[in-house]
């Protein structure tokens, strides 16, 4: 079935101040402290990631560790979905006991994706602090998971689906929903 | 960031190296590189098998294959066990068929195997419902040593297109020398073979390698040379006049390397070493061997191929081995 765009939520300069507010409120919330560190859900949490990670040295001018998750081999439903998983590297080059995490992600649904990263990243070290920054909360969680910085709320019906393109994959900038 | 393979892995067993493709070698070789990266967290552990009962059946002795497919399944969260062939029914005369449909009546997801016959392993994929990996059978082959071979070659010299890859010692009686010869010519890599004329079977030039019984000259251009076991066994049936006459012709030392091989040449072999026969002390342990590296990168290679027979589609039920097989 072919799902047809029913709104733009965010278009290129959209996304660009949302995740520069939610760059300041991560700022505001951990009030400049050295133990912070964003790690993104790949694929395009990841440079969601960097992109932030970049605000916050333009804002603050202060340097913070940047690392990718890749959650495959986390998840608990390999045996359900239709396609086979694509294996893409998790790299965190920084030990993360006792930081200040966040962790990013483009759309939050169920929160099933959200409990295989924190089952992933503690299984990496034991740090300070975990929270969820995304930059579409949609709704419908399966899981007791709620985003600590969001970009956008956007209701759903649970057969819509949200699309995040992003130029680093997807060569533009938009943030749809489709019915 | 590499890009990931979005090839398909549509294999159920993995029973040789043959019967891949280079496409699939070359997914699994991408595979292992993620997972060695899991191998060297704080936590060398993932979920992604959690649930899933994988049996070891060794009716060979084996140190090395059957250490590392162990751990690779633990590190995948896999429920396992291991029958080697003194402490198992295989003594008292049971028939490797009904060894197996017994193993799956116990629900069974997959079953690693190593056996003395050839073809050991095929026989019990086509009677079992789960997959079937092979872990050795007779002179046929070794698939996953196959892999890790070539996957060391290729993190040590960043390819294998293109690799002058020279295969030394008892290649007729050797399931390693089959899956690596498979396994390097898919890849691209020019093989060499060599060793006494009575170790090396009279078709295999037909395997598109070149052929000779003179060490220097094996040596003389290769970037890497993996060195085969020599069964001391095969001696006593008369197949090489004496050990000595055997180092004096093959032995690989630190001397015959500095008078043939390029400097920076590879050293590999597939263990358990001979020490002061195929492979000299000061060669083994030398400064460009990997013998060590081959057995580390082992348990990501396998770590892969468990991860993606696992991870094919199956109708609902069936990559369960099922309970009331077909009697044979």
């Amino acid at each position: 079935m072919k799902l047809k765009v029913k709104a733009k939520a965010l278009d290129e300069a959209g996304i660009k101040r949302t995740l520069m507010r939610i760059s300041h409120e991560i700022l505001e919330k951990t009030q400049g402290k050295e133990d912070l560190a964003i790690v993104g859900i790949r694929t395009r949490g990841a440079y969601l990631a960097e992109r932030i990670a970049k605000n916050i040295m333009e804002i603050d001018k202060k340097e913070v560790p940047v690392g990718a998750l890749d959650i495959t081999m986390y998840r608990d439903d390999l045996t359900e979905i239709a396609e086979q998983p694509v294996l893409h590297s998790t790299d965190i080059d920084f030990d993360i006991t006792g930081k200040r995490i966040i962790l990013v992600d483009d759309v939050l649904f169920t929160g099933r994706t959200v409990r295989c990263a924190l089952d992933e990243l503690i299984d990496f070290g034991r740090p300070a602090s975990i929270r969820l920054a995304v930059l579409v909360d949609r709704g419908h969680r399966e899981l007791p998971i709620r985003p600590d910085f969001v970009g956008k709320n956007i209701p759903t019906a649970k057969g819509e689906s949200v699309e995040v393109k992003i130029k680093e994959t997807d060569d533009r900038e938009e943030v749809l929903v489709l019915e | 960031m590499n890009k990931p393979n979005k090839n398909k892995w549509t294999k159920k067993h993995l029973l040789s190296i043959e019967e891949l493709s280079a496409e699939e070698i070359q997914i699994i070789l991408d595979y292992a590189e993620r997972f060695k990266e899991v191998l060297a967290r704080p936590i060398p552990k993932v979920p992604a098998l959690r649930g899933k009962t994988i049996v070891n059946l060794f009716s060979e002795p084996s140190t090395r294959t059957r250490s590392s497919f162990e751990l690779a399944e633990k590190r995948l969260s896999a429920d396992s066990l291991s029958l080697a062939a003194s402490s198992s029914s295989f003594k008292k005369g049971e028939s490797l068929v009904d060894t197996a449909k017994n193993i799956e009546a116990m629900r069974v997801d997959m079953i690693v195997i190593r056996h003395s016959s050839a073809g050991a392993a095929r026989l019990v994929s086509e009677h079992v419902n789960g997959s079937v990996i092979n872990a050795g059978d007779g002179m046929h082959e070794h698939p996953t040593q196959a892999l890790l071979d070539i996957f060391t070659i290729k993190e040590k010299l960043g390819k294998i297109n293109g690799l002058n890859v020279s295969i030394i010692g008892d290649i007729a009686h050797s399931r390693v020398a089959r899956s690596n010869i498979w396994a390097l010519k898919k890849m691209g890599a020019n093989v060499t073979i060599c060793g006494p004329k009575t170790l090396i079977p009279r078709q295999i030039g037909e395997m598109g390698i070149t052929v000779t019984y003179d060490l220097a000259s094996a040596l003389k251009n290769a970037d890497v040379i993996n060195v085969l076991r020599i069964q001391l066994e095969r001696q006593e049936r008369g197949l090489f006049p004496s050990i000595r006459e055997y180092i004096k012709h093959f032995g690989i030392t630190k001397e015959v390397l500095e008078k043939h091989a390029k400097k920076n040449v590879l050293i590999m072999h597939p263990g358990p070493i001979n020490r002061g026969i195929e492979l000299s002390q000061d060669a083994a342990d030398g400064e460009y061997s990997v013998i060590l590296d081959q057995v580390t990168n082992g348990v990501a290679v396998r770590m892969a191929v468990l991860f993606l027979l696992n991870s094919i589609k199956l109708k609902s039920g069936e990559n369960r081995i099922k309970t009331t097989a077909k009697t044979v």
